[in-house]
Parts: structure tokens; sequence; C-alpha cells
């Protein structure tokens, strides 16, 4: 047999339709592949029971002909999407030990359609990261190192142990979410691919709020198609997030084709930043020559306003979070830390609850937000926002879709960047505009830098056109042929 | 970026911060404000403020009693509690 | 006239805002599916959303929507057809999210205007300065334990309307006579049950007071005034306590005070002020609310005649006066009851009954009309007995008590008892002749010029016939055989 835990989703499909294996084998290899790459640190909590107990109702379904789209599938859930009676953290020490009573949409809408979890994913704390190194739990290893060096990197963030499981093989793929660029590019330092969907795809229900105009729920797997099976089956219309279109999905997995004939790509100019590794300009070039030749025309726009969404979304981002993260206070869930004082018995319990990042972000928040610097801030920053957002539309008028290298860098060494956050801030500055424009963005892998590290392409869209994003992603996921592993898989 | 100012939004946060994290929260906020505000350079007058991106009406539910009467689960995860309510030390007005 | 209140340095004059949060009548609360029902058992009315579990979203009522569109129409204010939802941003153990949904910059309804009554009997305007939705807090218990309060939900989430009128009240009787009217209005429109003991109408009072003519002085704002008596006492309080400040020398703080009904005083609650800086922005978890025009104009078209019109309307229709008037509208019930009471009648008379009779036995028992064992339809039948000379007033009054014991038509009540009017003109003769002939003294006095003596053969033919004679035919009768008129 071959090895399990290195098919793609489609193949296991296919492999459990035509009973070469079970869904419980399927499981049990991957299970068995979690105890051997604990050492990543992907999992906060591994569900191997619930695991088994799913791929026994997925075999089941099998044997009665009526299998769901993702039956049998063992999937990683980012440990941000409240499940059912299993521990959910947003991996920060203020909510260790709580037991959501509920089941987030995306998550409910999975185990419809027949997947199986493997456990709950590490992450940036609150999903506020680019490295995965805020973590209460924890650091979560890249599973790919440097050609000949066996320093431990970063797998990203803040999807971080997502991407670890499905790049070291034990996850066939994983929910992942998308503030800032959390999907994206996590998914490219570890030589996989992740689309975050247009805002108001997927509902936010039952997914810890980190910025409630910003995130956005996606999948991460190995290849682009895995991505669209996890999409068709994560987005949907729900009544209850008020900010959830009610639109049809498409049959994303059914309309994927690597066909970008005729399709206008736009290179935005902007993108093109001082001091950008020259591997990345040459991969970004080789890209678009790629799409050239399998028949797309590329064209240069300007996104004029790219270089203010950083600093546009290191407002709103922690404006909203400030607000968001209110409710742990030690009350109805979550750490308490007891004081015979109210006020100060919630300062203790948010000092000591929030790791430093959290921190931090809540205090800018809190600034941004407060009388005399409201005006300033936070409405500024929403009109660079409507502006990021007119930019895109001009662009759109002339081109299909966006092409762009997806982070500025490939995976760098833990501790790495950690002096100065605004450095690390500079990792989503080719992603956060998505976020700030509430389009989807795919990131490919398309191959490695000279220390054998992978590097991702990023395409943009239209508003709910993910179609012709995973197409463009599929032609290039096929020219690229990226084949590569971590070593020792 | 006065200390006095991190005091004041600390307090406001409710997040107890040592002097230590003090210091550090003086010299990260005033550098992250300090790269913020090239914003300002940009001229946005006329401008409208975009709150959300999502381009649909607020969506609005029927007037009905579908949840609650779930106290259990509502109490399931906290700290304190007694004959049905959450517990919090004294609050005096 | 607004009355000034004397101090030792002269005239005050006292200028009162009040911002009145009224609960919105709905099954459900504001944002989840949860029942707005007062009472039951401690967080038995909540859903995750209220109890601002991770990761769950609010979802607006309609309903509560089409109540504030309502209410504001009734203020005869401006709807705006888009508002927008706000986080108000503080920590306190009964708001769960840390902040609650309400709505800054745009409200779902702007300026308006409301007409008070005095008890002069004079007519005040008092401008809306706007209404808007937000959410209720849940309920700190803090009796329960020496060391801790206990936190209940059930509230948290229930649709309030905030609505804040302008600074236009100048004494503690027209800030009681505004209370009392938006009570009305609210009940007349059906929109808030204005019932006080569970809370569903509580007012915060701004109180500053200035010489008259000189710049408005600073302002106090009073909470917890959940009464029309708090709104009188505490307002009261507020001005003599500012006066005695200035008069003294010294200056006022704006601050957030207290009423305490207990103590009869309002105390500064400054531990709450401690550096509040709500960080209001718009809700990211809530788009725009926008209400077509056509939506607020099907509204208007089911608006119920408000209390004003209502008053005019029976001044004008059924000639009651004004006092009569505006105590027949008090209430929609009442109102709509002398109207069913009313029709085909001599309205004047009908409201009499109401409200020199029925309303006094009501109130003695503590019932309300929703109670009352006599119906509009019975009142109206007795009235008609009188009119048509059935029964006298003076009868009608007993046939009245046992209606309203028995819960019995007043035709029966006549019927089996024989309470029937004696109308025939030649029985009453008969005996109006005997009374003459047995008091012969009082008729001579009376034809000498003795008066008052009319009312002794009244009350002698009365008791003779039992009380059942027409009294107009005994009047006529007894003038002509006396001989004078
Ligand atoms: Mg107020
Ligand atoms: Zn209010």
């Amino acid at each position: 047999m071959t090895n399990l835990t290195h098919l793609t989703i489609d193949a296991a499909r296919a492999g459990l339709k035509k009973k070469e294996f079970s869904a419980v084998e399927l499981t049990q290899a991957h299970l068995s592949a979690m105890e051997k790459g604990r050492k990543l640190n992907a999992y906060i909590v591994e569900t191997p029971e619930l695991a088994l107990q799913q791929a026994k109702q997925s075999d089941a379904k099998y044997a009665a002909g009526s299998p769901g789209p993702l039956e049998g599938i063992p999937l990683g859930i980012k440990d941000l999407f409240c499940t059912k009676g299993v521990q959910t953290t947003a991996a920060s020490k203020i909510l260790e030990g709580f037991i959501p009573p509920y089941e987030s949409t995306v998550t409910a809408q999975l185990f419809r359609d027949g997947a199986v979890m493997l456990g709950k994913t590490n992450l940036d704390e609150f999903a506020m990261g680019s490295s995965n190194t805020t973590s209460a739990f924890g650091n979560v290893i890249n599973p790919w190192k440097r050609k000949g060096d066996k320093t431990d990197l970063v797998p990203g963030g803040s999807s971080g142990g997502s991407v670890a499981a499905v790049a070291g093989r034990i996850a066939m793929g994983a929910t992942a979410t998308d503030t800032g660029g959390s999907i994206r590019q996590p998914a490219a330092f570890t030589g996989i691919a992740g689309i975050k969907p247009t805002y108001g795809r997927c509902s936010r229900w039952g997914i810890v709020a980190f910025a409630s105009s910003l995130d956005q729920a996606g999948p991460v797997a190995r290849t682009v198609k895995d991505c669209a099976h996890l999409l068709k089956s994560m987005c949907g219309h729900d009544p209850k997030d008020s900010t959830s279109a009610n639109m049809p999905v498409p049959d994303f997995v059914g309309a994927l084709k690597p066909d970008v004939k005729g399709l206008k790509i736009g290179i935005p100019k902007e993108y093109r930043m001082d001091g950008m590794p020259a591997e990345i300009e040459k991969l970004w070039q080789q890209g678009i020559d790629w799409l050239k030749a399998a028949g797309a025309e590329t064209v240069e726009v300007s996104l004029p306003h790219t270089k203010y969404a950083l600093p546009t979304y290191y407002i709103i981002a922690p404006a909203e979070a400030s607000s968001n993260l209110a409710r742990y206070d030690g009350v109805r869930y979550g750490l308490r830390v007891p004081d015979d004082n109210l006020i100060a018995q919630y300062e203790k319990t948010r000092a000591a609850g929030f790791g430093a990042e959290v921190r931090r972000r809540i205090l800018v928040g809190t600034y941004v937000l407060s009388s005399g610097y409201y005006d300033a801030y936070y409405i500024k920053a929403q009109k660079l926002r409507r502006l990021i957002v007119q930019d895109f539309l001009s662009a759109y008028e002339k081109v299909d879709a966006l092409l762009t290298p997806t982070a500025p860098s490939a995976a760098f060494a833990i501790g790495e960047n950690e002096d100065d956050p605004i450095k690390m801030y500079l990792n989503d500055v080719f992603t956060v505009t998505a976020n700030i424009a509430g389009l989807p963005g795919l990131s490919v892998p398309v191959g490695l830098d000279a220390q054998g590290l992978p590097l991702g392409l990023q395409v943009l869209g239209k508003a709910w056109d993910e179609q012709t994003v995973l197409n463009i992603g599929a032609a290039l996921e096929e020219a690229a042929g990226f084949k590569a592993m971590p070593e020792g898989l | 970026m006065e200390k006095q100012l991190v005091r004041k939004i600390a307090r406001l946060a409710r997040l107890a911060l040592t002097p230590e994290q003090e210091d550090l929260a003086t010299t990260q906020l005033s550098n992250t404000l300090k790269w913020i505000e090239q914003l300002q350079a940009v001229n946005t007058d006329g401008v409208e403020p975009l709150a959300s991106v999502a381009d649909i009406h607020l969506p609005l539910r029927k007037d009905v009693v579908n949840d609650g009467n779930c106290a259990e689960a509502v109490l399931a995860n906290a700290p304190e509690q007694a004959q049905g309510y959450f517990v919090v030390p004294k609050v005096v007005e | 006239m607004a009355s000034l209140v004397e101090g030792k340095t002269g005239s005050w004059e006292v200028v009162i805002g009040m911002e009145v949060h009224a609960q919105i009548t709905a099954h459900s609360k504001l944002f989840s599916g949860a029942s707005a029902a007062f009472g039951g058992e401690p967080n038995a009315h909540v859903s995750l959303v209220d109890a601002a579990m991770p990761g769950m979203l609010p979802v607006l009522n309609e309903f509560c929507v089409e109540q504030a569109i309502r209410t504001g129409l009734g203020l005869n204010a401006q709807v705006n057809e888009t508002s927008v939802f706000e986080r108000k941003n503080y920590f306190y153990p009964d708001l769960p999210q840390g902040y609650q949904i309400s709505q800054f910059q745009h409200p779902i309804v702007g300026k308006g205007e409301i007409e008070i009554d005095l008890p002069d009997g004079s007519v005040k305007t008092i401008g809306i300065t706007r209404l808007h939705l937000e959410q209720d807090a849940g309920k700190s218990i803090h009796d329960q334990h020496p060391t801790k309060s206990y936190v209940d939900l059930n509230r948290s989430g229930c649709a309030l309307m905030e609505i804040v009128s302008e600074p236009d009240i100048r004494s503690a009787d027209e800030a009681c006579a505004y209370w009392a009217k938006l009570r009305m209005i609210l009940r007349y429109l059906g929109t808030c049950d204005g019932n006080m003991e569970e809370g569903s109408m509580r007012a915060d009072v701004n109180v500053s007071v200035r010489k008259p003519g000189a710049p408005l002085g600073t302002r106090c704002e009073i909470k917890n005034v959940n009464s029309i008596k708090a709104v009188q006492m505490a307002v009261d309080y507020e001005v003599q306590r500012q006066i005695e400040i200035i008069e003294g020398g010294g200056k006022i703080d704006q601050e957030t005070r207290l009423w305490d009904p207990a103590k009869g005083a309002t105390r500064s609650m400054r531990s709450k002020e401690e550096a509040h800086d709500y960080r209001y922005f718009p809700d990211p978890d809530l788009l725009p609310l926008h209400v077509g025009a056509d939506w607020i104009a099907n509204i208007k078209q089911t608006l119920p005649e408000l209390p004003d019109q209502k008053k005019h309307r029976f001044m004008e229709d059924y000639g009651l006066n004004a006092y009569d008037s505006s105590v027949l509208i008090a209430e929609r019930e009442r109102a709509d009851f002398f109207e069913s009471g009313a029709k085909g009648r001599d309205a004047k008379l009908v409201a009499n009954w109401i409200l020199n009779e029925l309303l006094g036995l009501l109130n003695k028992d503590g019932k309300d009309l929703s109670s009352s064992p006599v119906t509009a339809a019975q009142i109206g039948g007795l009235i008609d007995l009188i009119t048509d000379n059935t029964i006298s007033g003076k009868i009608a009054k007993d046939v009245f008590a046992q209606m309203y014991a028995s819960g019995k038509d007043a035709a029966a009540i006549v019927e089996t008892q024989g309470l029937r009017q004696v109308t025939d003109t030649a029985a009453i003769e008969k005996i109006i002749d005997e009374v003459l002939a047995e008091n012969p003294d009082n008729v001579a006095a009376y034809r000498s010029g003795k008066d008052k003596l009319f009312g002794f053969f009244v009350g002698q033919v009365m008791k003779k016939m039992g009380g059942k004679a027409n009294p107009s035919a005994v009047n006529d009768i007894l003038k002509s055989k006396l001989g004078r008129s």
C-alpha cells in the first residue's frame, strides 16, 4: 500500500471510494504520523478517539454508498474554530481549558461532509503573529530546514500549526484563518497551498474573533485542487453571521481547470519593493512567464496606496481586536486570577492570560480608538481603506486577477525579526491588502530558494471570483511542477 | 508617548503592567505610532471612511424565541458560579 | 412659564434634559433569539450570544427596528433611513461582551417633539434630540453574599430605545409631565409596556441651574430615576443641592450621580466615572442598517391615534372638557372603553359614569379596566335605562353597585327587583294628593313663601313610592298642585 499520509485529498477520496483502504486506516496512518511528528508542535490538542469514531462512521457511509464529499478525510482544525466538547484556546492561556458547548459553522459543515478531525492545530495567540512564536502552547516548527542546517525555522503565522501539519504529512488539509495573511504567508513558508476567500464567503460564527472586518476562514492543503475541495465545504451563507453573503457557492472542484488562456493578469508595480530578495523577484518573473506561456496576457497595473496598507491594517486590526478581546475578563469562562477587587481581578486576569504580542495590540487598539486620537488614527485608516479598495476596483477594470509574491522572504529562524515588531509586521506586506479590500487570495508553492526553502506566489482576484483565482493557481502549479518535500518525509 | 498615557490606556484596557512592561510598552507604542504617522501624508479630504467591505444590507431576524434556555451550557465554563449565577468579587457602587 | 426656584441670592432657573431607556416590547432580544420576557430562572433567558461566548455574533431583530421606527413616528421625529450600530466599550461584570452595542453618531431616529400637559392646564412642547437602539446589560445582585456579587444575564441583550430630550424642561413638574406623556405615547404605540416595577422605563436626568438669562450651568446626570415620584424628588433634591453649593461660593462638578430612593438623596458615582472613555466605533459584526422609505411609510399607516389627537377629538366630537378628556385618554384601553360605551349615547353622561363611578371602584379594588366586572356595553345599557326614564339617576347608582358586584346587566337587575321607574302620572298624582293631605301645615307654609319645603314634599313622595317615581314628573305635578311656579 502507498504511504497514505502522502496522498492528496483528491487521491484519498478516490482510494476510499474504490475501497483501496478504509477511512479508519487512513486516519490511523495519520494518528501514527502525528506521534512521530510531535516535535513540530503542530497540534495543541490531538483528538485520536474522536478521529477514529468519525472515521468509523465514514466507513459506514462508504459501505452504505452515501459518502459525503469529504468522507473520511483527516484534517487539522485551527484552534481558533470552536469545536463542541473539544478544548478551544486560540493558543492563549486566557482560554486554556475552555470547552465550547457549540460547533463553529465552518467545522460543522466540514463534519457534515464527512471530514475527520485529528486535533486542534497550534497558532499565534489569537491569530496575532506571522511566525507562530506567540502561542501560549509553544512555537510551531517548520518541517522545512535550510540545506545543511539544523536550525529550527518558523512556519509563518498565524496558521502555523495548520500548515506545519499539512506540510509535515500529519494532516491532509487543515482549516485556517486569514486576517492579514495568516493563511497565505504560512502556506508559502511551508510549500503548500492556501486560499483566503472573499470576505463573507465563510461564516465567522464560532471562530474566535481577531479583527471582525478582516477575518476570513479558508483551507490549506498540498494542492490547489485539495484547497478547492475543502473550500467548497467551508463556504456558504450563514444567517447567524450578519456579514455572511447570501450567494450560491460554486462547484470549485468541478469548474477547476488550469487554463488561463485569454485572461489578463495584472502585475502591480508597487509590489516591487526595495530590498526584496532577488530570488523572490526572479520567481515572480518566472510566474509571469509561465502565465504568458499558458496564454494569459500580463499587464502592469498600479495600486498607488499599497505602501499605506500595512499601517492602515495595524490601526484597524488592533482597534477591532481591543474590543473583541474585552470579553476575556475571567467572569464567564477561561482564566481568572482572583482578587477581592473586581477591577484588579480584571487587570491581573488579562495581564496573566494574554501574551506580550496580544497585550501590545490591545494597547495600540485602545489607544487609536481613545478620545482625542480616534479621528487621527482610526478614521484616517478607514479613509485609507476606501482608497485601497478603490485601487483594486480600478485595477480590476483592466485585469481579471493579480500576481504577486506571497511574502517578502522565505521562512526565517525562530527568534529572528523578533527584536522589532514592525520588522515582523513586514511579513504581511503583500497579503494585508486583500484583507483590507476583502478580496480572495491564494498562495501556491512554486519553487525553492537557494537554501532549499519553499517560496510561494500569490494570486489575488475579484470579489466572489475564487474560481478564477483557483484556476490561475492550478496553472501555476502545473507549470511549476513543485514536488519538493521537507527532508525526512 | 509618555508613561502617563500608557498607564491610562492600560487601565482602560484592564491590563496590569509591571514597571518593566510599562517601559517596554511606552517605547513600542511610540515606535508603532511613529510608523503609523506616515498615513498623515495622504490627502484624504472628501474620502468617506469605510468600516466594512461587505457589500450587503444588514440582514434582519424575525422576532422569534428560538434560543436560550441553556443555562447549563452558558455556565459550564464559569470560573465561579453559585445558584445559577456567575460570581464575581463584590462590586460597590 | 417656567417656575423659578428662590435661593438666598435670588431666583434660579432650572434646566433639565432627560434620557429615558425604554425596553422594547418584543418576544426575543435585540441581537439573539433568547426570550426577552421579564423574570425567569437566573441565566435561563440567555443564549451563547448574550453570554458573549467566543465567536458568537449578533443578528438584528427586525421587529425591534420596526418598534423604534414606530416610536420615532409617534414622537413626530425624523426616521433616518441609514443608521449605524457602534460599540461602546467598558468593563462591567453584567456587560459580557465588554462593550454595549448601541448607536452613537448615526441613530435610527433624529429630532422630534412632544407636547406635555402641565398641572395648571397649560401645554408645552419639549424637543426630542434623538432615539437610538441599544442592548440592555445584565443584572448584578449584591445582597446574596457578603463579599461577592452574583451576575444574571437574563436582561443582557434585551432591546432598549434610548430617548433623549432637549434641555427644554424647566421644573420638576415638567419633568414628571414629560415622563408621564412619554410613557403614555409608548404605551399607545405598543412599543414599551411602561412597566416601571419591571424596569421597562428608566431615566437619567440631567439637571443644572442658572440665573435667568445666564448661560447654561454645569450639569449633573442623575441615574436610576425610575418612577414619576422619583423624578419629582430627585430633581427637587438636586436643584436644592446645586443652589446651595453655588450660593455657598462653591462650584458644580460635572459628574454622574445616583438617585438613592431609600435616602431620598442623590450621591456621587465618581468611582464609576473614573477614566471613562467609551471608544465608540462602528461594530464590524454589523453593517449599516438601511430602512427603506416604504417600510417607514407602511408603519406610519398602522400608527394608532395618539394621545393628543385623541384628546382633541374627544373635546370636539363629544363636547368633553379638557380635564375629562385627558383622564379618559390617559390609557388607550380606557379611551376605547369610553368610546364603545358612548356610541349613540349621551357621551358626557357616559364619561361621567366611567370617571366618577367605575374608575373610582376599580381604583379602590386595585383593578384596571381589563379586569372590570362591568363592560362598556353594560355601562351603555345602564345609561340607556336612565335616558329612557326606565330608572332614575338615584336608582341607577344602586343598580350600578349591583352590576359591579355581580357582573349582571342593568336591565336584568331592574327587572328582577322591580326597580322600573313609575312614570304613570295618575299614580304619582294619587300619592301627591295623599302627601299634601297629610301635611296641611307645610302646604300652607310653602304657599306663604317657605320655598325650601318643596324638597320635603319631593322626599315624602319618593319615600312613599320606594324611590321609583320619575323625579321630573313628581316635580311638575307637585308644582302645579301647590299652585306656585
Ligand atoms: Mg445615557
Ligand atoms: Zn443608553
